[in-house]
């Protein structure tokens, strides 16, 4: 297993050059230093990871995973998700058992969850989130604009003028006035009036209320909807109307906006040993993993290791 | 409100590896060592000036207008409504004492000279280590407590030594609940009617309890926590009607009162606080005393489009009643969860006060504290009622010590403002137009995603939050615990909610001027300005009680019960309790006939959320940057959960 300073550049490595100019920007409002958690690199095993999978296995390993128990294509109890089964990949692979841990994936969740001890690893959060320790990316997706497939448009970018005219659906989440890209976005153009927005709670009730948004484009509710990819592609896919899915341009709006995340799975601060873990499993079983992405729709702009849909 | 959301260590590693996970590590080490360096500076220039504070404000001394007190509470005084005050001081019935919400007891049997002797009189666990906001009630000789989720009920037996359990009545509350509720899973109280005691449960249930043997007389669903509903707040009992409001602003909720039959717990009314004048119930009598709040729906006009039918304005603070003029009083929460860019407009009825008929909800006045809230400041805080002379006639008046740093004076048989006066230090806005009734905001402060913009004050949480204040007819002073903070809006960072990837603000709370995060103040109400107050290191989150012998009690984060002398601001005793404080003293008189005093400790709270949620402290971000402000509160005190009771 390679070191995290050590690991090799990813197929966006081309980026970085274009992101430079935005790492100037934001270094003045960035006091804080990241040196301390290079210096902690983690000291490198000499057991290899199939060692401590044979290991653990005979005394009945559990890994324990928080999870939302409504939300697909992310998770639901049935273990329909995409990180469900990524989640029994991972134990298979390390020899342990999947042991759920159910929350509704809200404010809070990471604080009552794994924070609280309750489990180990949360299967999805952006590589960047600091809350917790996080493993390379397995994933780099985009918001898309999906719109159905025989409108008489296609939106690419944020500036296209047709914006200011048709019923836009955004994701809402209200975190202390924050929200999704896309509204910001939108915001700052004027667009406002004619933009409705689906909370991603939904009524709770509901079966994967996160759908609602992509309901809406196919009933005609909005005639476009700005989505996070791998949510877009998963209900997209499934509903009676056929629908387009068109990622977001620019991929970052500078100063601060970003419209691409990269994923990872996120273990406790401090927890090396289990990312170090997970990493040597993201790199192991990437072809399977890219697979599973590709089963789900899931929109990419990194290059897997698999062939891909585009 | 404590979001799952990740802390400042890195801001553009956050956007720029969000973007592109791979940028050379060369480049980071030369920005992490260059931004070291300024660290070393900020922590130095912090230290100093933390230093100076402790030189400047010793613990316990008032810092001025021990002369002003003398001179101030002579005649002209402001009255607790006459119709709305209670004279049975030997109970604790309803939560703020009486529909008045004056928190004053005529009890005063404990007096400045005596009070240094008070003693433990008995204990009690609750058994729960989340945050305790509750006060107990005190009922024909039974103490009740109502604790954070679980939501128990205990009844104490006062009449015997060590006051034992009489019995527990668990409502069994939807544990998902505890995953929907905003800042900590706290409970604010339960009020007394007609033999029962009658409260809310997180999961957005309002039960009644037989007050005797403790079975379930009713219960009631209110709202739905599927939608992100649930219950935090004391509800209050008028006209044989249950008043609840809602919880849950954060979550794209719409907010509500709703009234409930005592006897029954059938549903009476409900009023939404945004959306068409039917909803809201808004008709001929709706009388609002200024312009802006006149016409036709602008509870759906004062938003882009439908926001409204996800717009927040819950109300989950405190209810007021007058008899006399039979309206009833409650604030509204902020707008939400539109950022403030995609929802220009008013916003209305958020962060703003309704005057409502207790018989079927018909809105009678409103005014709106913080038009287009883009603070977080919530306008659901306490009003207390007084009548008092102005321009040489009496005016009944509500006296309101709002989250946007302001103490209002309101006309409450017309909404009104009389006057809006600074009680600590405000810059993100400049005043109350009279005339027009508008909060005028400074335009400098304004957040936006990514803008950075530093020392915005009062923070979120406000000059002072949900803690209730105590107002005494004998002093004329309203006794305000509160915050003294300011916040810094720094750029942004990655965050995921539900599987949606996004950037949000970085907020950072710190002390306000003076070092101090604390306050208990006493305010001349008639002169409005600050008589004497009391710095505390954390923000003061308890709420107070205040007396006829003239002194005030109210308790501290890091776990101090003080009892203080109502006209100088003298600390007379003090004790230090298990855990932090940020329930509500009451005091009541004993079976033995003694004046008794009790508080309930247990830290937690959206400020003690570092404590009771187990916070990381280098979550700088976390429990919407309070946490950042409280990072030595792990040092100072522990979770807990127990009831303190004291006498001479």
């Amino acid at each position: 297993m390679s070191s995290r300073s050590e690991r090799p550049l990813s197929a966006a490595g081309e980026r970085a050059l274009l992101a430079l100019p935005l790492l100037a920007l934001l270094a003045v409002a960035a006091p804080r230093s990241r040196a301390r958690e290079l210096q902690a690199a983690p000291v490198q095993s000499t057991l290899t990871a199939r060692d401590i999978a044979a290991a653990t296995a005979f005394h009945g390993r559990v890994l324990r995973v928080c999870a939302d128990p409504n939300n697909l294509p992310f998770s639901n109890a049935r273990g329909e998700g995409i990180e469900n089964h990524l989640a029994e990949l991972v134990a298979r692979e390390i020899g342990a058992t999947v042991q759920y841990e159910w929350w509704a994936q809200r404010r809070g969740f990471i604080r009552s969850t794994i924070k609280a001890d309750l489990c180990d690893v949360v299967m999805g959060v952006p590589t960047s989130f600091d809350m917790l320790l996080t493993t390379r990316p397995y994933y780099r997706s985009t918001y898309v604009f999906v719109t159905k497939r025989d409108a008489p448009y296609r939106i690419t970018s944020f500036d296209d003028p047709r914006l200011r005219r048709l019923r836009i659906g955004v994701q809402l989440i209200g975190d202390d006035y924050a929200n999704a890209p896309p509204s910001h976005a939108l915001s700052k153009r004027g667009i406002i009036d004619n933009v409705r927005g689906y909370t991603v709670y939904g009524d709770y009730a509901e079966t994967d209320p996160p759908a609602r948004i992509i309901d809406a484009v196919a009933k005609g509710d909005v005639d476009v909807a700005v989505a996070w990819g791998p949510l877009a592609g998963y209900f997209a896919a499934r509903e009676p109307a056929r629908l387009a899915l068109t990622p977001v341009t620019p991929q970052i709006e500078l100063p601060y906006l970003p419209f691409v995340f990269d994923i990872s799975m996120g273990v406790r601060r401090g927890d090396v040993f289990l990312r170090d873990e997970l990493d040597g499993v993201l790199v192991r079983r990437r072809a399977s993993i890219d697979s599973l992405l590709q089963s789900f729709g899931v929109p990419r702009v990194d290059r897997p290791a698999a062939p891909n849909v585009s | 409100m404590l979001a799952s959301r990740a802390s400042n260590r890195n801001v553009l590693r956050r956007v720029v590896q969000t973007a592109t996970s791979s940028v050379r590590h060369r480049a980071w080490r030369h920005a992490a060592s260059l931004r070291g360096r300024l660290v070393t500076l900020a922590i130095l220039a912090a230290t100093l000036s933390l230093a100076a504070c402790l030189r400047e404000s010793s613990d316990d001394r008032p810092t001025k207008g021990v002369v002003a007190a003398a001179a101030a509470s002579a005649s002209g005084v402001p009255v607790i409504a006459p119709g709305a005050t209670t004279s049975d001081d030997g109970q604790w019935l309803m939560p703020q004492k009486d529909y008045a919400n004056s928190r004053y007891s005529s009890l005063a049997e404990i007096t400045p000279e005596n009070a240094k002797n008070l003693k433990l009189a008995f204990t009690f666990s609750t058994g729960i280590l989340r945050g305790h906001e509750a006060g107990p009630l005190v009922v024909n000789k039974t103490m009740y407590i109502v604790t954070p989720f679980p939501n128990y009920l205990y009844a104490l037996d006062l009449t015997k030594e060590g006051a034992p359990m009489k019995w527990r009545y668990d409502p069994k509350p939807a544990a998902s609940a505890q995953g929907v509720a905003c800042c900590d899973v706290v409970n604010r109280g339960a009020v007394y009617y007609d033999g029962k005691i009658i409260y809310n449960t997180l999961d957005a249930h309002t039960v009644a309890v037989d007050a005797n043997d403790g079975h379930e007389v009713w219960n009631t669903k209110v709202g739905d926590i599927n939608l992100g509903e649930s219950v935090t707040m004391a509800p209050l009992v008028a006209k044989g009607k249950v008043f609840v409001g809602n919880s849950g602003g954060e979550f794209g909720v719409r907010g509500w009162v709703v009234a409930l039959d005592a006897g029954s717990g059938k549903i009476a009314w409900r009023a939404y606080n945004t959306g068409p004048d039917s909803e809201v119930k808004i008709g001929p009598a709706f009388k609002p005393f200024y312009e802006q709040d006149k016409g036709k729906d602008l509870g759906v006009k004062t938003w882009p489009g439908d926001a409204w039918r996800t717009g927040g304005a819950t109300a989950w603070g405190w209810l007021a009643y007058d008899p006399e003029l039979d309206l009833l009083y409650y604030g509204t929460g902020n707008p939400g969860p539109w950022n403030p860019q995609q929802r220009p407009g008013d916003n209305k009825w958020t962060s703003g006060i309704f005057a409502r008929r207790p018989d079927d909800g018909t809105a009678v006045w409103f005014y709106q504290w913080s038009y287009h809230d883009m603070f977080d400041y919530d306008g659901i805080n306490e009003q207390t009622l007084l009548d008092m002379q102005i321009g040489g006639r009496t005016r009944k008046v509500l006296v309101r010590a709002e989250r946007n740093g302001y103490v209002y004076v309101l006309d409450r048989q017309t909404g009104e403002v009389l006057s809006a006066t600074p009680f600590g230090f405000v810059n993100s806005s400049k005043g109350v137009d009279l005339k027009t009734g508008r909060l005028i905001y400074s335009t400098d402060k304004e957040p936006e995603l990514g803008k950075v913009t530093r020392n915005i004050c009062p923070s979120s949480p406000g000059m002072k939050d949900w803690q209730p204040t105590a107002y005494s007819p004998r002093t004329g002073y309203l006794y305000i615990p509160h915050q003294n903070l300011c916040m810094d809006h720094e750029a942004v960072e990655a965050n995921y909610i539900a599987g949606t990837p996004y950037v949000g603000m970085i907020v950072k709370m710190t002390a306000g001027p003076g070092g101090n995060r604390g306050v208990f103040q006493a305010w001349d109400i008639v002169n409005r300005k600050e008589v004497w107050s009391i710095p505390e290191k954390f923000p003061v989150w308890s709420g107070t009680v205040v007396t006829a012998g003239d002194v005030a009690f109210y308790g501290t984060m890091d776990g101090w019960f003080k009892a203080v002398n109502a006209k100088t601001g003298d600390v007379l005793w003090k004790f230090k309790t298990g855990s932090g404080i940020i329930g509500q003293p009451i005091t009541y008189r004993g079976p033995d006939g003694h004046q008794y005093v009790a508080i309930m400790d247990g830290v937690g709270g959206w400020s003690g959320a570092i404590v009771a949620g187990g916070i990381d402290p280098r979550d700088s971000t976390a429990a919407l940057g309070f946490v950042n402000a409280m990072k030595d509160l792990p040092a100072a005190t522990t979770k807990g959960g127990m009831l303190y009771v004291f006498s001479l």
